[in-house]
């Protein structure tokens, strides 16, 4: 959960609240402004944990660089997140008010679940029947040796509302995956990219989505573009917004039912796990 | 008022060629000395960076040397020429590179001492014809040419030596070259031992300056020169700005695009700012025991070589 900091004269005191379940009311966080010359080790300044306050030209560098290096090494998550960061501000803007004019999404928003090992129930969850939408997200994570915790930390976002909204679309992504059976190589990840761009309007997502094509080899340039982009495409702007789901609610619900619910369609194409090398 | 340290358990153990991980370092480890300062700890006495100066360059000793050539755009290479036309070391000095990490210094040193010998060799040969009594002479002292010049690099994170002794197997060099674990504070050496200790962007990390000054004069030999590279002030306003303003906006960003890393290069830059300036730094090695201190300043300032001698 985010750690709420109130400052008092020269002390600072953290309250830390529970995971999850808890149900956390509108408390208005005060930012904090420390001297840089603090140790950061032990508290931390910023609007949440993580938070890096930085100068708007140090957005547009940090998105130039990030954007740079995404590209020449696709798979350094990280600066595929900064770069979602550093240039998301407007469609984040966007993204939290959709939620906030869903029920569901309001719900979220308030509770602010987390998708991470520490707060699902792998165990119970491969356990529940066959095509139920829990126990494929198990077998995705199990097919292709990913794990909810690998997800980056927002860092540079600079409104703590939408560092949640930005960390809810980075964990649910694994989620878009199952939903939309695709794997984690290449081809897989692109086409979930196309689905995004569509659906959040994020200029990551965009980024993502045009620039990736280019490392594909022809023959899965060829599935993209004949088969898998348009369904993702056509999928993306009728589906319902992905983000106003609370998927940790729903781990029991069928998953033909599920994509029914959210009008997405089956993928045309199977696509096989990714053989990935251990990391 | 510095108190001088007992001389009484001295170091007579210390690396000779290469290290082996984790043995090395034990030994180094009994042979300790006890802390001076018996009534408290380090710790407690000033806030002790070390464990934070430790995790620092354990995240970044990767890719050190790319964000070294980012960071600077490639200036960093002209300034350690500078250090060692400055040094003009000959053959068969013995260099102690402290904080020295992944051996820019150290490799630096090696070749050119190499060209030095090579263009002695040239001139001996040219004038092999007619020995003048400078030849005689130098044919009689052959026996002290026999002394190898090495080079030591010492340096407190492990992962920094792991990747300057892969450099130096990729380059090929190991003759004369040792890797030794040890904090600049408390050197794992014995007195008199080395003509030229160098420290190039590592003392302002030493949480107490004063003390790794110390034992730079502990270890020298009568004769042997200190020489210091670090950031320092610049004066010039407009350059000071210019300089300001890209430390601040663009290193942590190259950090972070390149080593994935913000807060460390933000930790660096700060570090930079917090350093005593040139002349103060000055005033600090003159009461540590140095004659003959003087600085260069590189790069309008950014830089500043500083140079003293042991008598």
């Amino acid at each position: 959960m985010w750690l709420r900091i109130q400052r008092l004269n020269q002390q600072r005191f953290v309250l830390t609240a529970k995971d999850c379940s808890t149900f956390v009311s509108a408390v208005c966080v005060h930012q904090l402004h420390t001297s840089s010359t603090e140790p950061a080790s032990s508290s931390y300044n910023g609007l949440y944990p993580g938070h890096i306050h930085t100068t708007p030209i140090q957005k547009a560098l940090l998105a130039v660089g990030s954007g740079v290096a995404a590209l020449r090494d696709p798979y350094r998550h990280d600066m595929v997140a900064v770069l979602g960061e550093a240039t998301g501000h407007f469609a984040l803007i966007n993204l939290r008010d959709r939620m906030r004019n869903d029920p569901e999404g309001y719900t979220i928003l308030t509770e602010r679940p987390r998708i991470r090992l520490s707060t699902i129930d792998v165990a119970k969850m491969a356990s529940l029947p066959e095509g139920s939408f829990g126990r494929e997200y198990v077998r995705f994570l199990e097919d292709n040796h990913v794990t909810p915790d690998s997800r980056a930390d927002v860092k540079f976002v600079d409104d703590e509302e939408l560092a949640y909204v930005m960390l809810r679309y980075r964990e649910v992504h694994d989620l878009m995956h199952t939903l939309l059976g695709m794997p984690t190589n290449m081809l897989g990840e692109v086409a979930v990219k196309w689905f995004e761009a569509a659906q959040t309007g994020l200029p990551m997502c965009a980024f993502g989505a045009a620039l990736g094509p280019l490392r594909l080899n022809a023959r899965r340039l060829q599935t993209l573009v004949t088969s898998l982009g348009p369904w993702a495409l056509r999928n993306g702007l009728r589906a319902r917004f992905v983000l106003n789901i609370f998927y940790e609610r729903r781990w029991e619900q069928s998953l033909e039912d599920l994509r029914q619910e959210l009008n997405i369609e089956p993928p045309p194409v199977i696509l096989s796990a990714a053989k990935k090398m251990s990391t | 008022m510095f108190q001088r340290r007992s001389r009484g358990q001295k170091y007579t153990f210390w690396l000779r060629d290469g290290f082996r991980d984790g043995e090395s370092e034990e030994r180094i480890k009994s042979y300790h000395r006890p802390h001076r300062r018996s009534s408290m700890q380090k710790s407690e006495y000033t806030c002790d960076h070390r464990p934070r100066v430790y995790k620092v360059f354990e995240n970044v000793a990767q890719k050190y040397d790319i964000m070294n050539d980012a960071m600077s755009l490639g200036i960093h290479r002209v300034w350690k020429d500078a250090l060692l036309h400055v040094m003009h070391p000959q053959p068969g000095a013995q260099l102690l590179d402290v904080a020295g990490g992944t051996g820019d210094i150290a490799f630096r040193f090696l070749e050119y001492i190499r060209l030095q010998e090579e263009r002695q060799k040239r001139r001996a040969a040219r004038s092999s014809q007619t020995p003048s009594w400078q030849d005689i002479s130098n044919n009689y002292s052959t026996e002290d040419e026999s002394r190898e010049s090495r080079a030591v690099v010492c340096d407190i994170n492990k992962e920094m030596l792991k990747v300057g002794k892969q450099k130096a197997d990729s380059l090929g060099v190991s003759a004369g070259l040792s890797w030794v674990v040890g904090d600049a504070e408390e050197l794992p050496f014995d007195d008199d031992q080395f003509d030229i200790y160098t420290i190039a962007f590592g003392i302002r990390n030493v949480t107490h300056i004063d003390q790794a000054l110390q034992e730079a004069l502990r270890v020298l030999k009568p004769g042997g020169r200190f020489m210091c590279l670090e950031f320092s002030k610049v004066n010039n306003p407009i350059l000071s700005s210019i300089y300001d303003a890209y430390s601040f906006q663009m290193i942590p960003v190259i950090g972070e695009v390149i080593a994935g890393d913000w807060k460390s290069y933000q930790y660096l830059v700060e570090s930079i700012r917090k350093f005593p300036n040139q002349e103060e730094f000055k005033g600090m090695i003159e009461d540590a025991g140095f004659y003959c201190v003087k600085y260069y300043n590189l790069t309008g300032g950014v830089v500043a070589l500083h140079s003293g001698f042991k008598l």
